[in-house]
């Protein structure tokens, strides 16, 4: 244990002594919150989103629903569909929701006040054969959506570039190979890594949070030790992926080659900028394996959706196990030094 | 021993002992296989064949906390000052010296407070030295301790080793300094191509090899005499 500790202290003075590294770690991340708020802020929509459950062929005979100006979403029939799509409605990012059936069911936000504008349109429209269902909930503007992702984000390059360079700039300077004659194991010295990037990933995670909070009244349903737990697993399994691509190697182009090749997938399939609800299946899929998609959406539940430790158990445990298997797999495949 | 690297064979087939208290220098050209042979007995790497013993038993895990190790290259963590490097070694082992009396046996005081990579090569040399003290080990281990460093420095090496010598640890030393060879080591392992080629104390060898002519060479003819003129890489 004191060796792990004495890893653990060094790698952290390396880091904030380190002030350029510093400043760009923490300030990067609160510069694309400010800079997304920025850009979607003044986005000026021109057309309904509208969640369809069902047929396309049974549409209710509203004009607007045949309008250029709206956007028809469709979900699945059955539980998942209905939850996911009832959950947009909430969050503002639905403006209507009808269930196609006889006769049709449809919902609307009382708060929206899109919302109640469709309901005016219907009401001119309407043939009240269409059952009409009201939902409260706060409007999620795409900031907070995106702010888990930024997060995510963040804690992801912090994790898989921070801890794997590190370890190839270890392994080419000699310092591993000193580290090897004394008596440190493999599991110790590891975890100190990932421990010592959890922290400064974590203190990055909290200062991108407290900045939004602070500065875009960002919205937060959820338990803040929650949202602690998820990006401390979520971190934990994406530095020992980071250890796992830089356990061999003392080329910084082979270990950028393999961090790559896991960052560029989670990058663009984690849900990061956008939902992968209207994605190929196959896509889904992939992103289901990721450990960052898990990380994320267990975050925008807490931070969102004001989410239990039950409803995102499914995602710690993912998590947890990716953590213990990619540390497993680190540990077996390290090796001090090349020569 | 022997040890392979793909197509170089880097040590072929060797035996010897070294002696509790000794200091052996291993001395011989570039890719003689000095440092495959040290770094196979400190267990940095695994000999294809053949075994290290040590007190006549295999060497295990335990044996890193026996020896010290100065490697001929070698890098420490950024932003680490020499005081902040040395606690961090002791943490690694279970029985140590205390900081301070390393920092004033290897003369370290004017930089305890500065970053180790700050440090002008004689102090990173010394710093080493006090890396490899720091378990209080029975063997040090010293691959080219003094190479890249001027004359003073050298100099001043030798007299740390000399006063490490007096206490009783054993030492295993590379050099490419004849000067450095004869004054510090008390026997010699020559090595060319794998093979060691010739073993003794230094005014052995050299009465072992020139004879009645051994007062008028030194250490470095008998180097060459046996090892030739050629470039070796």
């Amino acid at each position: 244990m004191k060796s792990f500790w004495s890893i653990y202290r060094a790698r952290n003075r390396e880091f904030y002594r380190d002030k350029g590294s510093l400043a760009w770690t923490f300030a990067i991340p609160l510069l694309i919150v400010f800079a997304v708020n920025y850009a979607f802020s003044e986005r000026v929509e021109t057309f309904f989103e509208v969640g369809i459950i069902g047929s396309a062929d049974q549409l209710p005979a509203w004009d607007f629903l045949h309008q250029p100006y709206t956007d028809i979403i469709y979900y699945g029939k059955g539980n998942v569909g209905e939850k996911t799509a009832m959950k947009k409605l909430l969050h503002h990012e639905l403006d209507l929701l009808i269930r196609i059936g006889t006769p049709h069911t449809y919902w609307l936000n009382d708060t929206s006040p899109r919302g109640q504008l469709i309901a005016d349109i219907i009401g001119y429209q309407d043939d009240h054969q269409s059952v009409r269902n009201e939902v409260s909930g706060q409007k999620i503007r795409y900031v907070d959506w995106a702010i888990p992702g930024i997060i995510g984000m963040t804690i992801m390059f912090g994790g898989l570039f921070g801890a794997g360079y590190v370890i190839v700039r270890y392994r080419k300077n000699g310092v591993l190979k000193r580290l090897q004659a004394t008596p440190i194991s493999k599991t110790a010295f590891l975890s100190a890594q990932i421990f010592s990037r959890m922290t400064i990933l974590l203190m990055s995670g909290i200062i991108i949070f407290t900045g939004s909070h602070l500065w875009l009244n960002l919205v937060m349903m959820g338990n803040y030790g929650l949202l602690f737990l998820v990006l401390l697993v979520g971190s934990g399994s994406l530095i020992a992926l980071g250890l796992v691509c830089s356990s061999r190697t003392n080329s910084e182009e082979l270990a950028g080659g393999l961090l790559n090749f896991f960052s560029f997938p989670m990058l663009l399939l984690s849900e990061l900028w956008f939902s992968l609800d209207s994605a190929p299946e196959w896509m889904q899929w992939l992103s289901g394996v990721l450990p960052l998609t898990h990380m994320v959406a267990a975050a925008r539940a807490v931070m969102l959706d004001g989410a239990h430790f039950l409803d995102i158990a499914h995602h710690l445990i993912i998590l947890t196990v990716m953590w213990i298997v990619f540390l497993a797999i680190a540990v077996s495949l390290f090796r001090w030094h090349n020569d | 021993m022997s040890k392979r690297y793909r197509q170089v064979q880097a040590v072929d087939n060797i035996t010897f002992a070294i002696q509790q208290g000794e200091c052996c220098g291993l001395l011989g050209p570039n890719g003689a296989g000095k440092t495959t042979t040290m770094e196979v007995i400190e267990g940095i790497h695994s000999a294809d064949c053949g075994e290290i013993l040590y007190h006549n038993k295999p060497i295990n895990a335990s044996f890193a906390d026996e020896i010290g190790i100065l490697f001929q290259h070698t890098s420490l963590m950024d932003f680490q000052t020499t005081a902040e490097v040395l606690q961090m070694f002791q943490a690694f082992y279970p029985r140590t010296l205390p900081i301070n009396d390393l920092i004033a046996q290897c003369n370290l005081t004017d930089c305890v407070q500065r970053y180790a990579t700050q440090l002008s090569g004689g102090q990173k040399q010394r710093l080493l030295l006090a890396l490899a003290l720091v378990n209080d080990p029975k063997i040090l281990f010293l691959d080219e301790p003094t190479t890249g460093l001027d004359p003073q420095s050298r100099r001043h090496f030798w007299q740390l080793i000399a006063e490490i010598k007096k206490t009783g640890k054993t030492i295993v030393l590379t050099t490419h300094y004849m000067e450095e060879a004869a004054t510090l080591c008390d026997r010699l392992l020559i090595m060319d191509a794998g093979h060691i080629i010739a073993s003794g104390a230094p005014h052995q060898l050299l009465v072992n090899h020139f004879g009645d002519e051994a007062r008028q060479r030194n250490l470095e003819d008998l180097f060459l005499t046996l090892t030739g003129h050629g470039l070796r890489e």
